[in-house]
């Protein structure tokens, strides 16, 4: 595929994207962070049917032979760095009440916190390249390559797929059944 | 006002979007990566392509740099992110240019912990190698080890924080 329509599909995808999410609510930071007081439960509803809808789909589509999974870029995981970054990740996350999306979502729309998260986010970017000398062996650490859930437990990927559907029903369950009661 | 979509229904769009990222392009959506990008072309701005090429945190996002091609996509994807956010709220009667904070936050102070907010995200981003797009959406949808290790993590931090940022909220 040529540069140029790659870039403009990634254009058209990232406008169906920031619809969907400034549908949902999540541009809002005040409905956003409500997920993390129980008052409002949208991110988990949203970000698990969007994972489990696309995890179905990419399963499928592979087992049917209309996708070639191998050929999907499969990040690399680093155990210690990701479960460090994921802490401060989410730290900031409640304080900023938006995420790098949401916050382009937020701005885009007019709210200025989203704009002052913008901001933040090249702050803190900017931070981790300055001192990358010093995280780089930190960074680097418990390298295990690209690796899958059931490439780690050794069980079929038909197992992991059905187990994480099961839990995110079983969240949709509380999260519905939480909206009713509040 | 309209209301908001219910989130079932937008979440299963996100991950028909998502579908349609693998098949196109094989890659999922990211955030975070484009920032990266655009930090490091501003700091290519300023102290010079040559200076900025030299640190290897920065070079893999300038161009001809080894992300490149991928953050350029990311780059795109996210201008497209806000463009379809600014129709959707356009529509939707949603456009407020406003401030939204907790009731008992004034708006310095909710500038100043959205920045600080932000400046931990964009760190712990670089340290998990994507945000809750490029890692906990777009990985976790593959199954990788990583995708999920992170979002274990950030939705344990984010609720063992929030009691103590409650006043910034409510």
């Amino acid at each position: 595929m040529s540069t140029a329509s790659s870039l403009g599909i990634a254009l058209l995808l990232g406008v169906a994207f920031g619809w969907l999410l400034e549908r949902a609510g999540l541009g809002n930071a005040r409905k956003l962070v409500g997920q993390f007081y129980l008052t409002d439960l949208t991110v988990l509803e949203v970000l698990f049917s969007a994972l489990v809808t696309a995890m179905l789909g990419v399963f499928w589509l592979d087992r049917l032979g209309l996708l070639d999974l191998r050929a999907v870029y499969l990040p690399e995981t680093f155990a210690l760095p990701q479960a460090l970054g994921g802490a401060l990740f989410g730290g900031g996350l409640v304080l900023a009440g938006l995420c790098p999306g949401t916050s382009c979502v937020a701005a885009a729309t007019g709210r200025a916190d989203g704009l002052a998260v913008i901001g933040g986010l090249v702050l803190g970017i900017l931070a981790f390249n300055s001192a990358f000398d010093w995280l780089r062996q930190i960074y680097a650490s418990t390298p295990l390559g690209p690796l899958t859930l059931p490439e780690l437990l050794h069980v079929p990927a038909g197992i992991v797929v059905g187990t994480v559907t099961a839990m995110a029903l079983g969240v949709f369950a509380g999260a519905r059944r939480l909206r009713v009661q509040p | 006002m309209t209301r908001y979509a219910d989130p079932y229904l937008a979440g299963a769009g996100i991950g028909v979007v998502l579908v349609a990222a693998y098949v196109l392009v094989g890659q999922g959506l990211g955030a975070s990566g484009a920032f990266a990008s655009v930090t490091a072309a501003l700091t290519a701005g300023v102290v010079g392509t040559a200076r900025a090429s030299a640190s290897p945190a920065v070079a893999p996002y300038l161009p001809n740099g080894a992300a490149s091609p991928l953050t350029d996509w990311l780059v795109w994807e996210l201008a497209g992110v806000a463009l379809g956010a600014f129709l959707s709220a356009w529509r939707a009667g949603r456009l407020a240019r406003t401030i939204e904070r907790g009731p008992g936050t004034g708006a310095p102070a909710r500038v100043m912990t959205a920045v600080l907010g932000g400046a931990l995200m964009g760190v712990g981003a670089k340290f998990a190698r994507g945000c809750t797009s490029g890692q906990a959406l777009s990985g976790g949808a593959l199954l990788s080890v990583g995708s999920w290790i992170f979002i274990v993590t950030a939705f344990a931090a984010a609720f063992a924080a929030a009691p103590l940022a409650r006043r910034l909220w409510s």
